[in-house]
Formats: C-alpha cells, structure tokens, sequence
C-alpha cells in the first residue's frame, strides 16, 4: 500500500521532467501509476497495512481495504489511467504550464487513493486536504484568467470549510472511542447529543465536498478546469470523496439508532434529493454541454447522497451500484466533450449541428454513456437505478415519499441525458452550424486515439450492465454491513413496479424534454451567500486591520508601553513591599554621577539642536561608566567610556550631513500625551527595579565563580571569563549580532553592490608633493582649510601606541580589566584617530583591508576555537590551560578561551572599520561636490568638520 | 538585599527620558531615546548586584566581591547597544538621503486600509467574489 502511494508521489515529483523531455506523451508513463493501482486492487479485494507513524498521537499509517474503498480504489486507478491516457492526446505539445499540471494530476490520483484506503480518520483527514489543495491547483490551472482564479479559490474555501467541520467531528468520536481507525469508531460511538453534533460536522465535510445542497454552487463554477480535470475530479474522484464518507458512516451512524441516526438520514435524504432535484432542473438549461454535465452531476451526487445515507441493505447495494455506474458514465461523457471542444472549438450546443453525421464513433460512445446516465438498458446505469426504485418500494412510507422524489429527479435525469445527446449531436435546421464539413471531429489520426478513454469507461458501462450479478456478488458485502434482505442487481426483474417507475421516468423524461421552454435561464448557481460571506469577512478585516494597524510608529510603541505600565504597573502597586528597608545610597560618591546623569538626561529631551541631544546622551552614558567604577566594575566602565566615545564619533560623522535641527516639535497635547507616557514607564521600571531587588532571597548562581575561575577557566577576571568560557554561548550569538550589524550598515550605506564588495576607497589618493614633511601617508588629501598638523603629529606618535595598548588590554583581559571587546574598541578608536586626521584615503592606508574580512575572520576564528575544543574532545567552547616557556619570552600562560577573544577583538575592529567606511568614508563620497550621487541637500557645513575635530581631541584626552 | 534609591532614580530617569524621545517621529531622536534606554536598563540589571571589589580573584576578599553575572550580561548589552545605534544611524541617514528628513511616516499600506475602513468599503483582493461565469 505505502509502495502504491509512495509510486504516485515519485511520479508526481519527477512529472515535470518527463513532461519536458516527452511533452504531453509524458502521460503515458504517468498513467502506469494508477493503471498499477487498478492491477492491485484486481489482486487484493481485502486486507490492512498497518505502519506506526505518530505512536505518541497514536496516529499510524493503518490502511484497509474492505468492499466500499476497493470500488473506490478501482475507479480512482482505473479511470484514472484511462484520464491521463487521454491527456497524452489531449493536449497539444507546447501547452503551457504542462510539468505542473501532470504532476499535480497524479499527485491528486495518489491522495485520493490514500484517502479511500486510510483506516485511522486523521490520516485519511490528512489525505482530505491534500485532494482539496491539489484540486484547487488543478482548477485554477489557468490561473491567468480571473473567473478560473475565482472558481478555483471558491471550491477551495468551501471544501475546507466543511473539511474543518469534519475534523472537528472526526476529534469528537476519536476522542471518545479512544483511537482513530474506523474499526475503534465502531465500536464505541457516543451517545445522544454529542454523537448527533458529530454526525452532523461530519457531514458538513462530506457535503461541501460533494457538492450538495447548498453547496452546490461550486462544482458547476470548477468547470473552469481543464476537461480531463473536470472527468476525473469532478466525475469519478472527488467529488466522491464526500459520497465515500457518507457511505462509510452509514452503517455505524444506522446501526447506533436514536437521534443521531434520524439527524443523520433526515440531512442526507433531504438535502440529497433536493439537490437531485435543483441539478437536474439547472441541467435542462445550460446549452454549455461541459456545464450541463456539471448539473447532471450534483444531481447524481444528490441521488447517491439520499441513497447511501438512507441506510438500508437495498438502498446501500443500489447505492454503490449507482456510484459504480456514475463514474464511469459521467468521466465518459466528459472526455466525450473534450473531444467535441477539441475537434470542433465550442462546447455551445447552439453551435454544434450534425456532429453525429460526421464523428459517428463518437456518437456511439456518448450515446452509450447517456443511456445509462438515464437509466436505459442494458447499461448498469438501468441496473442500478431499478435496485434503487426496488429497494425503496421496500422501505415503508419514508421509502415511498423518497421514491416518489426520486422517479421524478429521474425524469429531469432522462431529460437532460437527451438533452445532452440531442445537442451535441442531431442535426438541428434551426442552429447555425459550426465548422461544418470543414472539421473532422474524431474521424482519424489524433481524434482516433483521443476516443479509447471515452469508448473503454461507455463500454464497461454496458458490459457491467450485462454482469450485473457480478456486480452484486462484488459489491453485496458492503451492504451485508445493514443487515437484513437485499434486493438484487438485474437487467430483467421481469415485469413489475420498479420496471414501471422506470418506464415512467422514461416517458416523463421524454416529455420534459420536449416541451421544455426554450429561452428561459435556469436556476442561479447560489453562490450569493457565499458571496456575501466573503464579501462580509472582507469588510471585517479591513475595519479591524484600519483599526488596530494605524500604520503609526508612535502608536504602537504607545499601545505596547500602556500595557507595560498597565500590566507591570499593577501588579507593583498590588504587590508593593510596605515598609522594605531600604538605602538612599550605596556611596555618597554615586550622587555625582547620578546627579550629572539625571540633568544631562532630562534637557536632552526637549533639545532643539541635534548636536545639543546627542551630546548631552553622551553625557548620561559617560554619567554611567562613573556609576560603574563605583559599583565596583571596572571592566564595565572602561568600556562604557570606549563604547561611548565610538558612539560619539559615529553620530557626529551622519550629523554632517543632517540638519543642524530637529524638525518641528509635535503639538503641545502630543508633547504632554509622550511625556506622560515616559514618565510612567520611568516610575513603573524604577519601581520594578525597587520591588525585585529587595525581594531577593536567593544567593546567587555566581558564589563559586571566584574558587572555579581560575582552576577551569584559567584567569582571574571573572567577567572575562564568563564572557569567553561560562557564558561563551551568549558571546557567539552577539558577535553573530554584530557583524549583521556592520553588514547591515554598510549595505544601507553603499548604494552599488560592487562599492559594497570593497569597502575602501575605489580611487587612487593623488600623489603627495615632494617639499613638506609628511606626517601621515594620506594627510595632503585633506583640504588645506581643514588640516591640521598639530592633530597629524598627535596621530602619528598616538597610532601605533594605542594599537599596542589594545593587544595589551586583549591579551591580558583574562586576569585584568580587558578583553576583547575592550581591545577591538580601543583598535577601533586608533582607526577613528587617523580617519578624523587624515580622512578616507588615510583610513584606506591604516587599515588597508576589507572590513568583511576582518568580520569574516574574526568570526572564523572565534567558531573555529570552540570548535577544536570539541574535536579534541571536549564540550564546544570548552577552554584548556596551556602554560610553556619558551626560550626569549619565558613563562606562557596560555588559555584557549583567548584565541575565541581574538576572534572577538576582530570583529569589533571590522565593525568600526565598516562603521568608518560607511558612515564615514562614503558619506564623505555622497557629500562631495562632484559625487555621481547628489542626492539631498548637499552642502556639509563646515562647523560640523570641525566639530568632529573637537571630539577627536576630546577622545585623545580620554586615552592618554 | 536593600535596594539603593539613588540607583534607581536614575533608572526611572534615563527610562523616562528614553521612553519620551523613542515616541517621536524623528529617527535621530528615537536613536537617542534607544540609547537612554540601554543605558537605563543596564544600570537596573546592575542594580541586581550589591556593591562590592572588582570580581577579580587575587585583588580582593571573594566575600567581599560585587556579582560579577550582571556585570558579564550589562557588558554584552553594552557592545549591542553600539551595533544598534550604528544601525539606527544608517537608518536614518539613509531615510535622509531617499527623502529629504528622517521622520518616521505612517505606513502607506496601512494609510490606505485605514481609508477604506472609513470609507466602509473592502479591500480590493481579487478572485474573492463567486464567479460570474464559467467559461473553461
């Protein structure tokens, strides 16, 4: 079984190919696919595969054929061989889009097979959804036009629609039986109401995929597909599905009695026949043959649905009878008008006049078709609809009102049948005709060979009209499953009421036709109220989308920082510690600091000029690093003080080229309605901060870090090694931050992929002149108006000092303040120095590398450390303890952790130097007069240079 | 452990401060409202740590030693800070260089279903509606 299913999805994968070497001839090897169903089901009649799959959701892969799905698995191998034969000649060569739609097409044939065999429900709800995407994709197949999207669209919401209803029911009975096969299901329904809301989602699914009323409106609308989709999907497959699983309930849902079973068959026979009914009727009018078939066949299925939902052992025999016969005359008569539509170019009956003449071949098969699609022999199609008439004469007086319905939904069959027949082919004074003479339809050649599908499904009708106690033997343990007497399967009962009704039908049939008023439209589809549910839903989303999503930055942080202030804010009034000890300090000294931080903080929100704001930020940063020398973190406040001072740098060099102020102040209501919201988050996180520090209790994880650091970690520093070795995780995930983050700056930056790929200056720097002293290699380039030499002597004697001071801070970072974050920012600011002093042409010379990588390297090299450790056997990230002495620089104190630092040290490095080239160098580049890109106000003023000078002098002063 | 007050004030200004300027339009702004946050937040994760000596073994009484877990944690958040701001600052340069400021301006997409909500009309999606007729 899992081979089978497994064969339609490798067919389905490698279709595209086949189509595209062969062309449409593909579809002969794809059709051995289900042919090879069609031969497995001729050798197993019965049995059960049983594959665990989720064993904790105890959801396996059970299969099981027993009569029902085996007539089934029959018809899906079958004519599905037969419909993708037909494709081969079907469609021309060339035909767009053709990969696709054979794969789907067999990808459809395996999921219906799959879903007729499942034995646990969830599979088979699996194998559910997999038809009705795929027939959505098979619908839509011409996706370029907007009926076939909307037609494709349509029959998907509908269909998963129920399909949710019938999860949901298939979870009820699951839930209570303890398990999923039908088997379990069986054999512990519930009872009373729950089994009647089970039933009833249940068959919610089932008649929305078969199209019953009132859903019928989307399978006449599905004929947008392709005429071989139409036969198959819509003929034989699954539109049957749902018909399947009305079958598949019966005798349970009947057996159970009660309620459940009254619900049962009053929703199936009802909406059955009155499906039967509207079908039939909205048959007699549609001159598009394709559509005529269509309504012929929610009429079918509404007679299949009544009949199999009944649930007696007549009408259940009588009822796989007639789904047995329906698929093979209804795929017949499809192909039959793919063949018309190919051959002729219309499907209009007002057009074709005297096909019958020319393509008699065709006429007979379709004439074949139609007689037992109206219940003529010898076709099965008699056969069936006589067992059905019988068995209902059986029933009691529910059996005759339904009878009573059926003889005439009959006559509306044998009329459209003739309809059908009369239109396509007799010759009609009246109509104008249509490539008369001037086709041949069918005679020979391709038209020959396009008629074998069509012919073999019209003939099987008949001979299994012949075999009818065959049949019967066949399909008679299906509806042993009822208990009770069965009615038999015969061309000849001999004389009596049934023969009767069906000569009733007959004539009535015959007379409908006849006087049928011409002209006059049918009914409409009844998709209004689908239509409007749509339409309905749309208004909805678009009032709650234009409500909620305001498209408002503000607004949504101010929604999301209300419910902190709401949420947290509560919950710290509520549990507020009345009478906590507390300090007002830690040092008196933390009042400098704080006190600076509060005022720089408080008048950096109402600056007006950007230079004012960003410096009094700065302000508050370098207030903090004071805070943390004083709390006892030394590591902590030396990078402050380098992190903001790099900040400093990076904002001042994008203020160049910003206005000097900010834009215009909101109105004062704005200004108050965000100050109060500030306030409160301020109040509310201070607060936070109050409640959980005194509600501490716990002694902290990091007791034993000082006894452990140096024996495991090998330092002294125990933030260091926290960073490179405890906590060396958290570390990696932020230097993976950081180089998106440089990545993400310079792609916002350079503007051409190819500046990108090397970030440095593309242009030669001009050469120096010979007669003065050169303190930096690239300090002529600057203009003479901005040079300054005091700041190059400073740079040139600072430079390398300060690199040396950075692998002095990394290398020694493991047992003193330091590490590498220290090291790559203090590097960082060496490169900052001769940027500010000498430009881009002088960053190029200092730093004469691609800042990728230097990224790139750095993060290689911090992988690579954790890495080794586990190659040699240890836990990723791992550290080991190296001591050597070597000759000249004695005694070596190695710890691995240091070369993940290094790596670390690099990418900081990368990220100023990308940061510098960025918003630096190429900012420069957009700012020149003779730039290829003058893009916004282009003058940088000058006061703005030299406010970057200033820094850069403020900067050395934090070094030295 | 008793919380130290002053700390704290500070941690309810920077986050005051911060939140203000994160809900302007200007991206300079929030940028700096950004950064009072970072600063803010990680003075309250160190408020989780009593002061004490440098967590450096051999300088000090380990007894007497601050927690050096918050220290680790505010150092990472630190350097992510400085990558945010960077990015933030090419955010708005490049807002400045495509449109002249760097405001931030409501959605357009969201502009727009905003008007159809007042107008009472539904989105435009197509293929929504029932078919009006079938033509394979």
């Amino acid at each position: 079984m899992l081979i089978l299913l497994a064969a339609h999805l490798a067919a389905a994968l490698v279709a595209p190919v086949l189509v595209r070497f062969l062309g449409p001839r593909a579809f002969y090897p794809l059709a051995t696919v289900p042919l090879a169903t069609f031969g497995w089901a001729m050798l197993h009649r019965t049995g059960d595969w049983v594959h665990p799959w989720v064993p904790s959701l105890g959801v396996s892969l059970a299969f099981r054929v027993d009569t029902l799905s085996w007539l089934l698995v029959v018809l899906v191998g079958g004519v599905g061989a037969l419909v993708l034969a037909y494709c081969a000649r079907y469609f021309p060569p060339g035909t767009a889009g053709l990969g696709r739609f054979a794969a789907v097409f067999v990808g459809f044939a395996g999921a219906m097979l799959g879903l007729v065999t499942s034995d646990d429900l969830l599979l088979m709800y699996v194998f559910w959804e997999l038809t009705t995407v795929l027939s959505y994709l098979l619908i839509g197949h011409t996706g370029t036009a907007r009926p076939n999207r909307r037609a494709a669209l349509q029959a998907l919401i509908v269909t998963t629609a129920g399909g949710l209803a019938m999860l949901v029911g298939i979870v009820i009975l699951g839930q209570h039986a303890g398990g999923y096969r039908w088997s379990q299901i069986a054999e512990s329904l519930p009872g009373g109401a729950v089994l009647v809301v089970a039933v009833t989602l249940i068959l919610l699914g089932a008649l929305s995929k078969s199209a019953i009323f009132p859903f019928s409106f989307w399978l006449p609308a599905a004929m947008a597909a392709p005429t071989p989709v139409s036969a198959y999907l819509h003929a034989a497959a699954m539109v049957k599905a749902g018909v399947f699983l009305v079958a598949g309930f019966a005798p349970m849902i009947i057996a159970a009695g009660g309620t459940a079973a009254t619900t049962w068959q009053a929703l199936t026979v009802a909406l059955g026949l009155v499906t039967m009914l509207y079908g039939g009727w909205a048959a007699l009018f549609q001159n598009d043959l394709k559509l005529l078939l269509a309504y012929g066949t929610v009429s079918q299925l509404g007679l299949l649905t009544a009949v199999l939902g009944f649930g007696t052992t007549g009408t259940a025999l009588a009822g796989v009878a007639m789904l047995f016969a329906h698929a093979l005359f209804k795929a017949a008569l499809f192909l039959v008008v793919g063949v018309i539509d190919k051959t002729t170019g219309t499907r209009d009956l007002r057009q074709l006049d005297g096909l019958g003449r020319r393509a008699p071949v065709l006429a007979v098969i379709a004439i074949l078709a139609a007689a037992s699609m109206a219940g003529l022999p010898p076709a099965i199609g008699f056969a069936g609809k006589e067992a059905v008439f019988a068995s209902l004469l059986d029933a009691g007086t529910t059996g005759r009102l339904v009878l009573a319905v059926v003889v005439a939904g009959s006559m509306l069959t044998v009329a459209y049948s003739i309809r059908f027949v009369w239109g396509a082919f007799a010759r009609r004074s009246t109509a104008r005709s249509h490539g008369d003479g001037s086709a041949d339809p069918a005679g020979s050649g391709s038209g020959g060979s396009l008629l074998l599908a069509p012919a073999v499904l019209a003939f099987a009708g008949v001979a299994a009209g012949f075999c009818a106690p065959l049949v019967e033997r066949v399909l008679s343990p299906y509806a042993a499953g009822f208990g009770g007497e069965t009615t038999h399967l015969a061309l000849w009962h001999g004389p009596g009421l049934p023969l009767a009704l069906s000569v009733i039908a007959l004539a009535g049939g015959l007379v409908l036709f006849r006087r049928m008023p011409a002209g006059r439209s049918g009914p409409k589809p009844g998709g209004g109220v689908y239509e409007r549910v749509m339409t309905a839903a749309d208004r909805l989303a678009v009032e709650v989308t234009g409500a909620t999503q305001r498209g408002s930055l503000p607004f949504y942080l101010a929604v999301i920082l209300l419910v902190l202030i709401a949420s947290a804010g509560s919950a710290m009034v509520a549990a507020w510690p009345v009478g906590t000890p507390f300090r007002w300090w830690d040092t008196p000294l933390h009042l400098v600091p704080v006190g600076v931080l509060i005022v720089a903080a408080v008048f950096a929100v109402p600056a007006r000029r950007r230079l004012t704001a960003v410096i009094l930020v700065g302000v508050t940063g370098y207030a903090n690093a004071g805070v943390f020398l004083l709390h006892g973190a030394p590591d902590l406040a030396l990078t402050q003080f380098l992190v903001e001072t790099v900040t400093l740098v990076m904002i001042v060099l994008v203020l160049r080229r910003l206005p000097s102020h900010f834009s215009q102040r909101p109105g004062p209501w704005r200004r108050r309605v965000r100050v109060g919201i500030g306030a409160a988050v301020g109040t509310v996180m201070a607060g936070v901060g109050f409640l959980a520090v005194s509600a501490r209790q716990a002694v902290p994880v990091s007791g034993a870090y000082p006894e452990l650091v140096v024996p495991y970690g090998g330092g002294h520093n125990i933030v260091n090694v926290i960073l490179v070795d405890i906590r060396a995780w958290d570390t990696m995930g932020e230097i993976a931050v950081l180089v998106a983050v440089a990545t993400g700056v310079a792609s916002l930056t350079f503007r051409r992929a190819q500046r990108l790929n090397r970030r440095g200056p593309v242009e030669t720097p001009p050469e120096p002149p010979r007669d003065e002293p050169v303190w930096l290699m690239a300090g002529h380039t600057v203009e003479a108006g901005r040079r300054s030499t005091m700041l190059e002597v400073v740079t040139r004697l600072l430079f390398h000092v300060i690199l040396v001071l950075s692998v002095y801070l990394l290398l020694t970072g493991h047992d003193t303040p330091g590490g590498g974050f220290t090291g790559g920012l203090v590097a960082g600011l060496a490169l900052i120095v001769r940027y500010l002093a000498g430009g881009r042409y002088e960053l190029a010379a200092a730093a004469p590398v691609d800042a990728g990588a230097v990224l790139g390297a750095g993060l290689l090299i911090a992988v690579g450390s954790g890495a080794a450790a586990l190659l040699s056997g240890g836990e990723v990230l791992q550290s080991a303890v190296l001591d050597l002495h070597l000759p000249v620089l004695g005694h070596l104190h190695l710890v691995t952790s240091t070369v993940f630092d290094i790596g670390v040290y690099l990418i900081v490095v990368g990220l100023v130097l990308d940061v510098l080239r960025s918003l630096g160098a190429e900012i420069d580049r957009h700012a020149r007069p003779d730039s290829s890109s003058p893009v916004g106000p282009s003058d940088p003023p000058a006061a703005l240079v030299t406010s970057s000078s200033t820094d850069s002098s403020s900067l050395k002063g934090e070094l030295v | 452990m008793r919380p130290s007050l002053v700390l704290l004030a500070a941690v309810g200004v920077l986050f005051a401060a911060g939140t203000t300027l994160l809900l302007e339009r200007t991206l300079t702004r929030v940028l700096l409202g950004v950064m009072l946050l970072g600063n803010g937040a990680n003075l309250l994760v160190l408020a989780a740590a009593a002061p004490g000596s440098p967590p450096i073994v051999g300088t000090a009484d380990p007894a007497g030693m601050t927690d050096p877990l918050p220290q680790a944690m505010i150092l990472t958040a630190i350097v992510i800070t400085l990558g945010m701001t960077a990015f933030l600052l090419a955010l708005a340069y490049r807002s400045w260089r495509l449109s002249g400021h760097d405001e931030v301006q409501d959605d357009a997409e969201d502009r727009r279903v905003r008007e159809l909500a007042e107008r009472d009309e539904g989105s435009d999606a197509e293929d929504l509606d029932a078919a009006e007729g079938v033509r394979g």
